[in-house]
C-alpha cells in the first residue's frame, strides 16, 4: 500500500489565512469596480439617463383582434360578438371601497358572485389599473348609474364586444364556448399573441379552432404621463380579425333531431358518407354556452353538475353505448369479405344457441326462433343465432381486426377535442384491462354487439357512413370553409384524399345493403313504418340492448317501465344506392329501436330533404293516406 | 420555588447568551439585507402585499432551514458530502430525463413542491470538493486537480445542457474556490486561467443562439432597443437616473411604468438603484461585503480543513451572486439569470443561500475554541 505524504495541518491554516485575506481583497477590488461603475451611471452619466427616463413614456399596448364568427353550411349565424356594456372600477381613486360597493348593489344590484370575481381580478391588478365589477349590463341598470354617477368616483361604463350564441343550448356541446383565459390556457397559448386578449376557445368547435377564430393582434403606442394615463396615440397597427368559420352543420337537421328527442337523453349524429361532413351532431340534454362566457355562477354550475342527466357531457363524442344489433351489418360484411359466408348460406335459428359442448344457451329475440334464414333475412330481422355461430367461426382476433378497419376501438379523428375511443373487444384489450384470458362464450355475444363493445355515437355514425358509401371511409369533420371577412368568398375546407374501400368485393356492399333496405321496407324488417312517405329507399338497422342485467336489483326496478327497460339505437342511411346522408340516434331509454330511436332519425332525414333537389321519379310510391291530405 | 424546566431554561439561555450558537453579526448583517430587499420588493410590487407577504414566508422557511442546518455538526456534515453530493448529481440526471419547465429542463415536480436540483448542487458542490481535499495533502497535486476537475465538470456539464448557463458557471466557481483556497500556487491559477481563456472562442460554439445573442447585446444594446437590448438599456436608464441620493422610496418611474422587466426578481437592483442613488446603492455594496467578509472570518477560525474550506468557498460563492448579477445591472456582465441574494423575489435562491449561511453558522459554532 503506498503511503499518503503526511497533512500539515498548521501549514494548512495559515496557507488558508494567506488564501482568505487575498481573496477578501479581490472582492474589495471587484465591489469596488462595481461601485465605481455605479458612480459612473450615476453621477457622471446622471443628467444623460434622467433625460432619457423622462422621453421613456411611451407604452406599447397590446389590441385585441376581434373573434371570427361562426355559421352553418347555410350561413345561419352560431357564435357572434355583440357589444355590452360593464361597470369598471379603479382601485386607486376609491377612497372606501365597500362603501362603493354597498352603494352600487343599492343602485344596480351586485350579486355575491360578482364582487367575489371582482375582489378575485383586482388581487392580480396594479392599483391604477380598472377592474370589471359587473358585466353585461341592461340599458336600465347603466340610466340608473349615470344619475347616480356623481357618488361613485372611479367607477365607470365601459363598451365592450362578448361573444353572444344566439342558438343557444341546441350548440352547447358541438359550438362549445369561450371563457376568460385562466393559467390553464396560458401554458398552450402564445403570450404574445394574446397579450391584448380576455377570452379563448374553451371547448368544441371555439376550442378546436381557436387559432383560426383569434386572428392576429395589433398595437398602439401610447404617450403616458407620470402616472401612466395615457396622452395621445402615436401609432396604431390595427389587428387582423380571426377568420369567420362555416360548420358543415345543416341547421334544420339539428333543430329536427333536437325537438325529437325532446330531452330524453341520449344522442345523435348525421354525416355525409360522400366526403365525412358532419351534418347534424346532438347531445341531450344539452347546455347553456352562454352561461359560461363571463364567468358561470356558482349556482348555475352546481345545478348543471347536479342534473341526473348529465348536461355537460357530450354525448355524441364521448357517450359511451352498447352497440347491441347495430353491429350486424358489420358483422355481416366481415363474414363475407372473410369467405366465412356466402350472400344466400341459410342458417337454423331455433331460438337458442349452444357452443359446441357448454350448456349455457344464447337466447334468440323471438322465442322459438326465426327458422331458416339467409343475410338479408338475418339483418332485417335481427337473427342472433345467425351472428353467434358467425362470430365463434370467425373467432375473436379476426373478428377484431375486420371490424377495426370500420373505425371502432379507435378515436375517428373528428376535428373536435377529447373524442372517445369506445371498445373493440380483443384478447389484448382484455389482458390489458382484466389481465385475463379470453373465453368462447365472450367471441359469440361481441357477435351480436354485446359483451364488452362500447361506441360513441360519432365512431357508429362514421362506420355506418362508411358502409353507406359502399365501403369508402372518410374522415368526419365539421369544417365546411373559412372566411377572411364578411364580404370575402369561402375558403372551402380542401378534401381528404381518396381512400380505397375496404371491401375487395363489391358483391359484399350490395349484400350487407339488401338486408339494411329490407329492415325498413321489407315485410318482417324491425322498422317497417320508417319509410312511410319518404321519397327515397332508407337503408336502416335498429338496436336493442338490455340497459341492465336482468339479475340485477336495478332491472327488478325498472322491469316494469317499458319505456325505460332499454338502450335503444337505429342507424340508417339514404338514398339507399346513392347514400348522401348516414345517420345514428342513440337514446339512453326506451322500449325498442325501430319504436323509439328510429321516429328521431325520420324527422332529422325529413328536415334533411328541405336542402335536397327532390328526386326526379319517386322510387316508392308514396301511400295514398300521405298524397291526398 | 421557582419550577425546575424555568431554571433549566435560565441555564440554557445564559449558555446561548455567552457562546451563541449564531454568530449574532453575521445574522444582524442577513436581517437587515432581508429587510432592504422586502421594502425594495413592496416598491417594486407598486405596493402589492401578497407580494411582499410571499417573499416574507419564504424567507422564513430559509431563516427555518438555516435554524436546522446550523444544528449539524460540520463532522456529520463531512460524513453525508460524498453521499450528498451523489444525490443531487442523481437528481440532476433525473431532471435531464423528465424535468419540466418552459424551454429549459430545470425544475422537478415533487407534487407539493417544485425545486431546481441545480440550486441543491450549488451547496454539494463545494462540500464534495472540500470533502475531496481536506484528507489529501494541500497545496493539491496535479493528479488531485484532476479528480477535482472532473467532479466538477460533470453536474455544470449536465447544468449547462438544462441549459442554465449562469447556473453551471456559479456551480464550476464554487467548486474551484475551494481549490483556490486550498493553497492552489499562483502560477497554476495563471496557467488554468490562461488555458481556460483560450479556450473561450470554443466555448463560443458551444452556446445556444440567445447566450450568444445576450453577450452581442452588452457590446452594443442599442442595435436592438425594443428586443434583447430592452433590458441593458432600460436597466441603466433607471440607475443612472437615480442620481447620487436617488429619487425616493416608490418614486422610480421606470419601473413603476412597467419600462423595466423583471423588476421585481432579477432586476430589483436597478429598482434599489433608481431609488436610492448611488448612496444606497454603496451602502448596499457596503453590507454585501460585510457579509462575505465575516464569512471569511468564520472560516478562518474553522476547527479543521473540511469546514474552512467549505465556509470559504461559500462566502466566495455569495460575492460571485452578488458581482454576477450586479455587473448585469450596470450593464458590465451579459444578462444571465442570476437572482441577487436576499433581494431578487422567488424562492429557490433565498432558501438555497440561506442554508449554506446554516452552514456557515453550524461551522462557526464549533469553531476552534482558542481563537478570539
Amino acid at each position: 500500500m503506498r503511503l499518503r505524504p503526511l497533512k500539515d495541518s498548521r501549514q494548512e491554516a495559515s496557507l488558508f489565512l494567506y488564501r482568505a485575506v487575498a481573496g477578501f481583497l479581490i472582492i474589495l477590488v471587484a465591489l469596488g469596480v462595481l461601485g465605481a461603475r455605479f458612480w459612473w451611471l450615476q453621477v457622471v452619466q446622471h443628467d444623460e439617463f434622467q433625460a432619457r427616463s423622462d422621453a421613456n413614456r411611451i407604452l406599447t399596448r397590446p389590441l385585441a383582434p376581434s373573434r371570427g364568427l361562426i355559421y352553418d353550411r347555410n350561413g345561419v349565424l352560431l357564435a357572434e360578438n355583440v357589444a355590452a356594456f360593464r361597470l369598471e372600477v379603479v382601485p386607486e381613486q376609491v377612497a372606501d371601497m365597500d362603501a362603493l360597493l354597498a352603494g352600487l348593489r343599492d343602485t344596480i344590484g351586485l350579486t355575491e358572485d360578482d364582487v367575489e370575481r371582482f375582489a378575485a381580478l383586482r388581487k392580480g391588478k396594479r392599483s391604477y389599473q380598472s377592474v370589471p365589477l359587473r358585466v353585461k349590463l341592461s340599458e336600465e341598470e347603466i340610466a340608473r348609474f349615470e344619475i347616480n354617477r356623481w357618488r361613485f368616483r372611479g367607477v365607470d361604463v365601459v363598451p365592450y364586444l362578448t361573444r353572444y350564441y344566439p342558438r343557444g343550448v341546441e350548440f352547447g356541446h358541438l359550438v362549445g364556448y369561450v371563457g376568460r383565459i385562466d393559467a390553464n390556457d396560458l401554458s398552450r397559448l402564445d403570450a404574445a399573441r394574446y397579450a391584448g386578449t380576455s377570452h379563448a376557445g374553451k371547448t368544441g368547435i371555439e376550442r378546436a379552432y381557436e387559432d383560426v377564430l383569434h386572428g392576429e393582434p395589433g398595437y398602439e403606442l401610447v404617450e403616458v404621463n407620470a402616472d401612466r394615463r395615457p396622452l395621445r396615440v402615436l401609432e396604431r397597427v390595427a389587428p387582423v380579425p380571426g377568420k369567420n368559420i362555416y360548420l358543415t352543420i345543416d341547421t334544420r337537421v339539428q333543430d329536427a333531431a333536437m325537438e325529437a328527442f325532446a330531452g330524453r337523453p341520449g344522442a345523435s349524429v348525421a354525416i355525409d358518407p360522400r366526403n365525412g361532413e358532419v351534418l347534424a351532431m346532438v347531445s341531450v340534454p344539452s347546455f347553456d354556452p352562454n352561461l359560461f362566457v363571463n364567468g358561470i355562477s356558482r349556482g348555475d354550475y352546481k345545478a348543471l353538475l347536479d342534473s341526473p342527466g348529465k348536461p355537460l357531457l357530450d354525448r355524441a363524442l364521448r357517450g359511451t353505448y352498447m352497440p347491441g344489433s347495430t353491429i350486424k351489418p358489420f358483422m355481416a360484411a366481415a363474414g363475407l369479405e372473410l369467405g366465412l359466408r356466402r350472400p344466400g348460406d341459410v342458417v337454423y335459428s331455433s331460438g337458442e344457441f349452444f357452443i359446441p359442448g357448454q350448456k349455457r344457451g344464447y337466447r334468440d329475440i323471438r322465442a322459438g326462433g326465426h327458422g331458416r334464414v339467409d343475410l338479408v333475412e338475418s339483418i332485417a330481422q335481427s337473427v342472433n343465432t345467425y351472428y353467434y355461430a358467425l362470430a365463434l367461426e370467425m373467432g375473436i382476433d379476426r373478428l377484431t381486426e375486420s371490424l377495426g378497419r370500420f373505425g371502432f376501438g379507435k378515436p375517428t379523428g373528428i376535428d373536435l377535442i377529447g373524442e372517445s375511443s369506445g371498445v373493440l373487444p380483443s384478447r389484448d384489450w382484455k389482458r390489458g384491462r382484466f389481465n385475463q384470458a379470453w373465453y368462447p362464450g365472450e367471441t359469440v355475444i361481441a357477435g351480436i354487439g354485446q359483451g364488452y363493445w362500447v361506441v360513441t355515437p360519432l365512431q357508429l355514425a362514421s362506420g355506418v357512413a362508411t358502409l353507406a358509401a359502399r365501403g369508402i371511409p372518410q374522415r368526419p369533420h365539421l369544417l365546411y370553409a373559412t372566411q377572411a371577412g364578411v364580404s370575402d368568398p369561402l375558403q372551402k375546407r380542401p378534401p381528404d384524399p381518396p381512400r380505397a374501400s375496404l371491401f375487395r368485393d363489391p358483391s359484399t356492399w350490395s349484400a350487407v345493403h339488401d338486408g339494411m333496405v329490407a329492415v325498413v321496407n321489407g315485410p318482417t324488417g324491425t322498422a317497417r313504418t320508417l319509410g312511410e312517405g319518404f321519397p327515397y329507399p332508407i337503408a336502416g338497422k335498429t338496436g336493442t340492448a338490455e340497459r341492465y342485467s336482468r339479475t340485477t336489483e336495478a332491472w327488478q326496478h325498472i322491469s316494469q317501465v317499458a319505456a325505460e327497460r332499454h338502450q335503444v339505437l337505429f342507424e340508417c342511411y339514404t338514398p339507399a344506392d346513392d347514400a348522401r346522408i348516414a345517420i345514428i340516434v342513440a337514446l339512453e331509454a326506451g322500449r325498442a329501436g325501430g319504436r323509439d330511436a328510429a321516429p328521431i332519425a325520420r324527422r332529422m332525414l325529413d328536415a334533411w330533404l328541405l336542402g335536397e333537389t327532390p328526386p326526379p321519379v319517386s322510387p316508392i310510391p308514396a301511400p295514398a293516406a300521405e298524397a291526398t291530405p | 420555588m421557582t419550577p425546575v424546566w424555568i431554571l433549566r431554561l435560565q441555564h440554557r439561555a445564559m449558555l446561548a447568551l455567552r457562546r451563541p450558537r449564531f454568530d449574532l453579526p453575521l445574522l444582524g448583517g442577513l436581517v437587515l439585507l432581508a429587510l432592504v430587499g422586502l421594502v425594495t420588493q413592496y416598491s417594486a410590487s407598486d405596493l402589492n402585499a401578497t407580494q411582499a407577504w410571499n417573499q416574507t414566508f419564504r424567507l422564513l422557511l430559509g431563516a427555518t432551514l438555516l435554524v436546522m442546518v446550523s444544528r449539524i455538526p460540520p463532522g456529520t456534515l463531512r460524513n453525508w458530502t460524498p453521499w450528498l453530493f451523489a444525490g443531487s448529481v442523481g437528481l440532476l440526471v433525473l431532471v435531464a430525463l423528465l424535468g419540466e419547465g418552459r424551454g429549459a429542463h430545470r425544475w422537478l415536480d415533487l407534487r407539493f413542491v417544485r425545486f431546481q436540483p441545480s440550486e441543491l448542487v450549488k451547496l454539494t458542490m463545494p462540500m464534495m470538493v472540500a470533502w475531496y481535499l481536506h484528507q489529501r495533502p494541500l497545496p493539491p497535486s496535479w493528479t488531485t486537480l484532476g479528480v477535482v476537475a472532473v467532479m466538477i465538470a460533470v453536474p455544470a456539464g449536465l447544468v449547462a445542457e438544462q441549459p442554465d448557463l449562469g447556473t453551471a458557471l456559479l456551480i464550476m466557481a464554487a467548486g474551484l474556490f475551494v481549490v483556490f483556497l486550498a493553497g492552489l500556487s499562483w502560477w497554476r491559477i495563471g496557467f488554468i486561467v490562461g488555458s481556460v481563456a483560450g479556450a473561450a472562442p470554443i466555448a463560443w460554439h458551444f452556446l445556444h443562439e440567445y447566450q450568444r445573442n445576450r453577450v452581442r447585446m452588452l457590446l452594443d444594446p442599442d442595435s436592438d432597443p425594443l428586443g434583447l437590448g430592452w433590458h441593458i438599456i432600460q436597466s441603466k436608464i433607471a440607475v443612472g437616473s437615480g442620481g447620487l441620493w436617488g429619487k425616493g422610496w416608490h418614486a422610480g418611474t421606470q419601473s413603476r411604468l412597467e419600462f423595466l422587466p423583471e423588476h421585481t426578481t432579477d432586476f430589483i437592483l436597478s429598482v434599489y438603484a433608481e431609488e436610492w442613488g448611488l448612496v444606497g446603492v454603496l451602502l448596499l455594496l457596503a453590507l454585501y461585503a460585510f457579509i462575505i467578509g465575516r464569512s471569511l472570518w468564520i472560516a478562518a477560525n474553522a476547527r479543521d480543513t473540511y469546514s474552512r474550506l467549505l465556509a470559504g468557498a461559500l462566502a466566495m460563492s455569495f460575492f460571485v451572486y452578488v458581482l454576477v448579477n450586479g455587473g448585469m445591472i450596470a450593464g458590465i456582465l451579459p444578462v444571465v439569470g442570476v437572482p441577487l441574494p436576499l433581494m431578487s423575489y422567488g424562492g429557490t435562491s433565498a432558501v438555497s443561500i440561506l442554508a449554506s449561511f446554516g452552514v456557515l453558522m453550524s461551522i462557526h459554532a464549533h469553531r476552534r475554541r482558542v481563537a478570539g
